[in-house]
């Protein structure tokens, strides 16, 4: 029995082709997770020289192209890079077996290729930057994007061959999801993660396929000249709009829904209270899935569709915003006569909660149309992405990651340390992403490398925060990857928060090769705080 | 309070609607601010109340885990809030797309990385676009080149131009002065730089300006172009200016008819506009009036965008009256 706690996914089998050949989807998790966070400190990186250059109006730092190119580079290795397949295919991965009590996904040889084609597609965007990179935003709109000479090729063709990636891995967590829980573990029972994964996964089957499409019309029009978007050719650049942002829009949701998933599951842990509306949450993740679909032209208020769609498209995406609100609420309920610690986990969850409610109710400002017309375009849209994707998505994969750590790898971080980073990171985003919203309103346009002088207090306060938001963030990581150095064994039965889920009760820290040594038996739901106590067992 | 924070969060407010949006903005500011507060105050509280205090043992907690009041609550409050947002939002709009009749009109076109504006009475500039105060101005935008976007903040409109028809905005503005116009819509390296400003004089100013612009040999009217090209490229073998059909329809009939349903042989019908008149000329068999022949030749390569742009200002300056 000893010998067979000591044995886990991390140490056996041994040798690299163990590791590049596996169908564990947990050493899967982690190549992504690594990627992932590569990909996440290089475009953290870009985010800095561009803050840099906005310290100050003129071009003090670096040229308009550098920062044409930096700031695409940013925004397309971020979306496409990291937070789109890094979530769902780290955390995810590791999850969602575990936690429907499965011994692998569905297809596990599947979930292999998913990493290797994503990796495929990485090395298109990689040569894209040793090559001069690429100068058209992520948006990569016509008829800008077929007459560049930049590397607009090999970036959309990597982003295109990442598609796939998506497609598949979604493919495989919807099987998993069907196919896989023990018996027992009906639809309600499930971790909300788990519904929130596969709300994510049936976007990313069914709007990524538009995005692939987008791509490959883009090279054709490049390569052979078929004139589709450019109007020197005979083609229409609003019809590219409709077909980008026909896949943007529900990629939001595969960025923010897997963020929900893990704050629904942080929450209940740490405050030891079953959730507020389960099967609210649930199924607004469905419906939040859905109604993305039909917004799009929100996003071309000034593209001059009818005034009939911007009526249409307004009034469906305040359809999105009432059920986002009413989880917001939940969540806090959800602390409501609970245990609440304040637990590095928990600190996250709560600072997303503030910066994604921000993040929400900005949203209902672009929302309305005669507003969005001043506003699109400028730094307030630039503000209010920000606050959803890297005040809710980031701040929830922080969380998720402290959360899991113990559980991932069977060591446990300075908590201290932890602490004190989380709280740097919350004020540094405020810091840095609210000043924007200022500057919006007040007229400064995106994507402007240099700007007049009104604009340079707030550019610059900007500018000094992003700088502690930049540290705080390196800091809270290396502080996870030391406790390997420092290895600060938890024993592999720890259960640190005293969290309810399978990943927690029925496996070893870190767990099993094989998941389980034995199918587990449900024997609670997975927040049945008000049934039966778990202890928090760590050490 | 709100005056100062008026200025605070916007530039100057300078058109007749801008008033409206920024109230518009307030509303939704306030209860955004009252819903935060809510949030954050709960969140606050709750976390600090139910704290797990050290030495405390767990116990089994609450099963309660929903209240029908508080959610609807939860549901119905916000929807009020977005329902108000939504309506406000569409009768701002409104007010804002719907151009008054005694708009002077000015041609916009965006090329990489500068403004150009054709004046009614002929003329033109660079990114310095002159308007008289207290006048409502309709613009025509169009781009030569890549997708750019007209954005003049302290008028709160803005609007892309793109390379292969037009959009129109306008506004009225009311008070003089010199303000930004940005283009909002990335256009490569130049797009930072690709700023103008709009000038706002009063209308005795403008007019004396205008004149003297108008006097300018090398730019002729828009509309004044379009009369020669009608001859020149041969538009009046087949057209006529007096409401007679030859092979094709009149240019007066269709002029009388802007703004109307135009019906097509296949039973389709569009409303006559400027996007309609330029996909005529550049692919006229795409649309064929009911009751003539699709027999015209494409325009594509022979006119220019300022040819076009002419044409259709000819055509829309035609009446009863005007005989060439």
């Amino acid at each position: 029995m000893s010998e067979n706690i000591k044995q886990n996914y991390l140490n056996h089998p041994k040798g690299l082709m163990s590791w590049l050949l596996t169908l564990d989807h947990k050493r899967i998790g982690l190549m992504y997770l690594v990627s992932g966070i590569l990909f996440f400190f290089l475009g953290g990186l870009l985010a800095l020289v561009m803050r840099m250059e906005l310290a100050a109006p003129g071009n003090d730092f670096i040229s308009n192209e550098t920062y044409n190119n930096v700031y695409t580079l940013h925004g397309a290795i971020m979306i496409f890079l990291f937070i789109i397949p890094a979530i769902p295919g780290a955390l995810g991965n590791i999850l969602l077996p575990l936690m429907v009590g499965a011994k692998d996904v569905a297809f596990p040889r599947l979930n292999l290729a998913s990493f290797y084609i994503y990796s495929f597609g990485a090395l298109f965007a990689m040569y894209t930057i040793i090559n001069g990179g690429v100068d058209t935003g992520w948006t990569f709109y016509t008829p800008y994007s077929t007459q560049s000479t930049s590397n607009v090729v090999p970036m959309t063709l990597g982003i295109f061959i990442i598609g796939f990636s998506s497609i598949l891995t979604g493919l495989n967590f919807i099987a998993t999801v069907h196919k896989m829980r023990i018996p027992g573990l009906t639809w309600y029972k499930l971790p909300l993660f788990v519904w929130a994964l596969y709300g994510t996964s049936l976007v990313q089957i069914t709007a990524t396929p538009v995005l692939a499409i987008t791509m490959v019309l883009l090279i054709l029009e490049r390569f052979l000249g078929i004139g589709i978007f450019d109007p020197a050719l005979g083609g229409d650049p609003v019809l590219y709009q409709h077909f980008f942002w026909f896949y943007s829009h529900p990629a939001v949701y595969i960025m923010i829904l897997p963020a929900f998933g893990i704050i629904s599951e942080i929450i209940p842990v740490h405050s030891r209270k079953k959730i507020w509306g389960y099967k609210f949450i649930a199924y607004s993740t469905l419906s939040i899935a859905f109604i993305g679909f039909l917004v799009w032209g929100h996003h071309m208020f000034t593209s001059g569709q009818s005034v009939f769609s911007q009526i249409v498209f307004s009034f469906i995406t305040y359809f999105v915003g009432i059920p986002t609100g009413v989880k917001i609420f939940s969540w806090i309920l959800t602390m409501y006569k609970g245990q609440v610690s304040f637990t590095p986990p928990m600190l996250y969850a709560l600072s997303f909660l503030f910066l994604f409610t921000i993040g929400g109710l900005t949203g209902i400002f672009l929302g309305a149309v005669a507003l969005d017309i001043h506003l699109h375009d400028t730094y307030f849209v630039v503000a209010h992405f920000h606050y959803v994707m890297q005040g809710g998505t980031i701040v929830a994969f922080l969380g998720g990651l402290h959360h899991w750590w113990p559980k991932t790898f069977g060591v446990m971080y300075n908590q201290t340390i932890a602490k004190i980073c989380a709280v740097g990171v919350f004020l540094g985003f405020n810091g840095t992403f609210f000043p924007q919203f200022l500057l919006g309103l007040r007229g400064m346009p995106r994507r402007y490398a240099t700007y007049s002088e009104e604009f340079v207090e707030l550019h610059s306060y900007s500018t000094f925060w992003s700088g502690i938001l930049g540290i705080s963030i390196f800091i809270a990581v290396m502080n996870l990857f030391w406790s390997f150095i420092k290895k600060n064994k938890v024993d592999p039965g720890s259960n640190p928060w005293g969290a309810m889920t399978l990943e927690w009760t029925h496996t070893s820290s870190p767990p099993h090769p094989h998941n389980f040594e034995e199918e587990p038996v449900l024997e609670h739901g997975p927040y049945d705080y008000d049934k039966v106590i778990v202890e928090k067992t760590y050490k | 309070m709100l005056d100062r924070l008026t200025e605070y969060f916007f530039p100057k407010q300078v058109s007749t609607f801008a008033g409206d949006i920024d109230n518009l903005f307030f509303f939704i500011f306030y209860s955004s601010v009252a819903l935060f507060f809510i949030v954050v105050f709960g969140m606050i509280y709750l976390a600090l109340k139910y704290r797990h205090k050290k030495g405390e043992e767990l116990e089994l907690t609450s099963s309660k885990d929903h209240s029908n009041l508080l959610e609807s609550l939860f549901f119905i409050i916000p929807l009020i809030l977005v329902s108000i947002t939504f309506v406000w939002g569409i009768r701002s709009y409104l007010k804002m797309v719907i151009v008054p009749d005694n708009a002077i009109e000015i041609k916009v076109t965006g090329q990489s990385w500068f403004w150009t504006f054709d004046y009614p009475d002929g003329g033109t500039t660079l990114n310095e676009l002159v308007v008289p105060s207290n006048q409502p101005i309709k613009l025509v935008l169009s781009s030569k080149d890549v997708l750019h976007s007209f954005f003049i903040p302290v008028m709160r409109s803005k609007m892309d131009a793109l390379p292969n028809r037009y959009n129109v905005m306008w506004f009225d503005a009311t008070q003089e002065g010199v303000y930004d116009i940005f283009c909002t819509e990335y256009c490569g390296t130049g797009h930072s730089q690709m700023g103008a400003k709009v000038i706002v004089m009063k209308p005795a100013q403008y007019e004396e300006w205008a004149n003297e612009l108008g006097s300018d040999d090398d730019s002729v009217p828009l509309d004044e172009l379009g009369a020669k090209l009608y001859t020149k490229k041969a538009c009046n073998t087949c057209h006529t200016l007096d409401g007679s059909a030859l092979v094709g329809p009149s240019y007066l009939q269709t002029s009388q008819m802007w703004g109307q349903e135009r019906v097509f042989d296949d039973g389709t019908s569009t409303v006559i506009d400027e996007n309609y008149i330029r996909s005529s000329i550049l692919e006229p068999q795409t649309q064929i009036v009911a009751g003539y022949q699709g027999v015209m030749p494409t325009y594509q390569g022979l006119l220019n965008d300022r040819e076009l742009d002419a044409l259709i200002a000819f055509l829309k300056s035609l009446n009863e009256d005007s005989q060439i």
